[in-house]
């Protein structure tokens, strides 16, 4: 087993070199030079000169990505171009806050997920069943953002109920359990939650009425188990798969979400993204992207490794 | 004493204490909103403490259900009729939760599937060991000893080893093998085998069965037996009940049902089948397909396909009659009533 892990560690390195490099590009992709970004723009071409040979950017383009990379892997991405200030400590906190937010989707996500999808699947074909598809389709299908503004004009701006945008006491390092806290997490974590929640249901019910199915049930029936321990076996059955579906959805939320975040004005990756974007910062970009995507990298390889405990069937050499 | 029983004779207490298994007049009905079929049919039968009883008949007659309903195992469209008695206990009015006791360790079942029937993701030793302490509420470990001893008697090579085994490590005949252990590991007083070898290989298939006979002998249990295999039944059975669309049509100790059929589809039935002692025969297919369930008419379900069919076979379901001492068949040819030689055939009556 320790032997499919390391195995299966070593296979997320050329996965990890390919992110690398995919980041890498980025800057040398991206429309514009890098370093008309930095310099006015009537620069003498002395001075161009200069900054390139500062920045490394008159090597050839495989010693720069070998320059970059070990400067990543000793943890230097590089200098944010309008904070001036160094890319991991302006991405370090936002990787937290994203964390927080993406904590307490994944909860409700997942919980709600989960529960809507084994009731559904134990009861497939009924009213409750249809009533669930449907939450799920309208769930998967709105987009988010409008969801998001749509529960600020309700609870905020109409019932004046919650705070529309911000952190509260969670932005100064607070754990979330404070009633201010989790007043300003409520929304865009329920406004997070609701895609997974949606595609998890729908899994689940597929998987739990598939497996429900099987005639291995009838057999834990006939041994006398009761409805109570069947479920169990239900459950082991159908976790691999639906493990690895919510694996993808936690990577997601990881990820952060562009468009939640700025609704809600919540400072974490998907807000420093946004900002990024919009001022050009191409360090700050690469050192998210390329922050996140190990994130991305870390929970698949999370997710087999779990779907290998769980599932004998999958080969473990 | 046990001997008598095996032998169905019907002289000393075997005769005077009540039977281990009564069912009387069972039915089973499926009732959705897209379907409402009646499978089985007044089917009464009873068994006696180590008699094995074959249920016969082609695919679709009803033996499974039948024997699903002795443990009310059938989804919630299924309505049942009549009554099922397993050591006194009324098996079809009983509560649910009563029912999960009883289950697999009175009654147990050995499913035609090893493949499938077994959880994939939890090992042997796993499945046998919840299954033991669900009903004996042992220790851990007293369960684990119970569990590596049933594999040791049903001769698994290896036991302990195999206890942490899952079923996709195991041979076709192993997985089998596990599948009667855990059948057995509460002690059942009757023991419910739909096909217990259909799905293995030839040579696997023997080795089983005579497994089962064995272990059917020495522990005593009670067992009905369903097969398609005629020379299955030869080894197994003390009486063979061969079913048609859900109806018993012919009962009797195995050898004369077998050596003497009455029913003229029990007789097409052996002419259809390879069996011991028929070398040379030639195999002659019953003409016809079974009846579908959904549309049977009033008379014989086996008129349509029966080369003997005259007239009044198709105005009533005959009764369950005494064809021979010990032997029922349920054709109007045993009846006392004389319809059947007064009527013409059917070309004569047009
Ligand atoms: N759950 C069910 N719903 C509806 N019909 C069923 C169900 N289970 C079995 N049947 C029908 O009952 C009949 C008898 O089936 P079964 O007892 O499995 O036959 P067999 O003698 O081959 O074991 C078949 O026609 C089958 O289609
Ligand atoms: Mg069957």
């Amino acid at each position: 087993m320790l032997f499919y892990i390391l195995r299966r560690f070593l296979y997320t390195l050329p996965i990890a070199i390919g992110v690398s490099l995919v980041c890498f590009a980025l800057v040398h992709l991206a429309p514009g030079d890098p370093i008309s970004a930095i310099l006015p723009e009537n620069a003498s071409p002395q001075l161009i000169e200069e900054v390139k040979t500062a920045y490394g950017f008159d090597k050839p383009l495989p010693i720069q990505y070998l320059y970059w990379l070990g400067n990543v892997v000793s943890g230097d991405l590089g200098t944010s171009i309008m904070t001036r200030r160094a890319v991991l400590s302006e991405v370090i906190p936002a990787v937290g806050n994203t964390l927080i937010l993406a904590a307490c989707a994944v909860l409700i996500g997942f919980v709600v997920g989960i529960g809507l999808g084994t009731i559904a699947g134990y009861n497939s074909g009924s009213i409750l069943d249809k009533a669930v598809t449907a939450f799920a389709i309208t769930g998967v299908s709105v987009p988010h953002y409008w969801l998001g503004m749509v529960l600020i004009v309700l609870f905020s701006v109409n019932l004046g109920w919650l705070p529309a945008t911000g952190m509260g006491s969670l932005g100064s390092g607070e754990l979330p359990f404070t009633l201010d806290g989790l007043k300003h997490i409520i929304l865009p974590a329920m406004t997070l939650a609701v895609i997974p929640a949606g595609i998890i249901a729908r899994s689940v019910r597929a998987t739990v009425s598939e497996v429900r199915k099987q005639d291995f049930v009838q057999t834990l029936y006939a041994k006398g188990l009761t409805s109570r321990y069947v479920f169990v076996h239900v459950a082991k059955n159908a976790a691999p798969t639906v493990l690895a579906i919510m694996g993808l959805q936690l990577a997601q939320l990881l990820g952060g979400s562009i468009l939640v975040e700025t609704v809600f004005a919540w400072p974490g990756t998907g807000f420093l993204l946004n900002a990024a974007i919009f001022t050009r910062d191409l360090p700050i970009l690469q050192g998210t992207i390329l922050v996140l995507s190990i994130f991305f990298v870390v929970t698949n390889l999370a997710v087999d490794v779990l779907q290998m405990m769980l599932d004998p069937r999958v080969k473990r050499v | 004493m046990t001997n008598d029983q095996l032998h169905g004779a019907s002289s000393g207490d075997a005769a005077t204490s009540a039977p281990l298994v009564d069912v009387r007049d069972l039915s089973v009905r499926f009732v959705s909103r897209d379907m409402d079929v009646s499978v089985v049919n007044g089917v009464s039968f009873e068994l006696r403490e180590g008699e094995v009883l074959c249920l016969l008949g082609e695919s679709g007659s009803g033996k499974s259900v039948t024997m699903r309903s002795l443990m009310r195992l059938l989804p919630h469209t299924a309505q049942l009729g009549g009554s099922v008695s397993i050591g006194g206990l009324d098996i079809l009015g009983m509560p649910a939760r009563q029912l999960s006791t009883i289950r697999g360790s009175l009654v147990s079942m050995i499913f035609q599937e090893p493949m499938t029937a077994l959880d994939p993701v939890f090992t042997i030793g796993q499945q046998i060991v919840e299954t033991v302490r669900c009903h004996e509420g042992c220790s851990r470990s007293d369960a684990r000893r119970r569990a590596l001893e049933l594999l040791e008697l049903v001769q698994i090579p290896s036991a302990a080893r195999r206890l942490d085994a899952y079923p996709h490590e195991l041979s076709g005949g192993l997985r089998q093998r596990a599948m009667i252990a855990l059948a057995l590991s509460c002690r059942p007083r009757v023991l419910l085998a739909d096909e217990p070898t259909t799905a293995l290989d030839a040579t696997v298939q023997i080795q089983v069965l005579l497994l089962l006979r064995e272990l059917q002998r020495e522990l005593g249990m009670a067992t009905i037996f369903v097969t398609h295999d005629l020379g299955v039944a030869c080894e197994v059975a003390d009486h063979v009940a061969v079913m048609y669309a859900g109806r018993f049509i012919e009962t009797g100790a195995v050898g004369d049902v077998l050596n003497r059929p009455h029913h003229p589809y029990t007789v097409g039935l052996m002419r259809s089948t390879v069996h011991g002692g028929q070398r040379g025969t030639t195999l002659e297919p019953i003409p016809g397909a079974p009846p579908d369930l959904r549309s049977l008419s009033t008379g014989c379900a086996f008129a349509p396909r029966c080369g003997e069919a005259r007239p009044p076979c198709l105005t009533a379901m005959p009764e369950l009659v005494e064809a021979a001492p010990g032997q029922t068949a349920r054709c109007i040819k045993y009846g006392a009533a004389t319809t059947y030689a007064a009527a013409g055939t059917f070309q004569a009556a047009v």
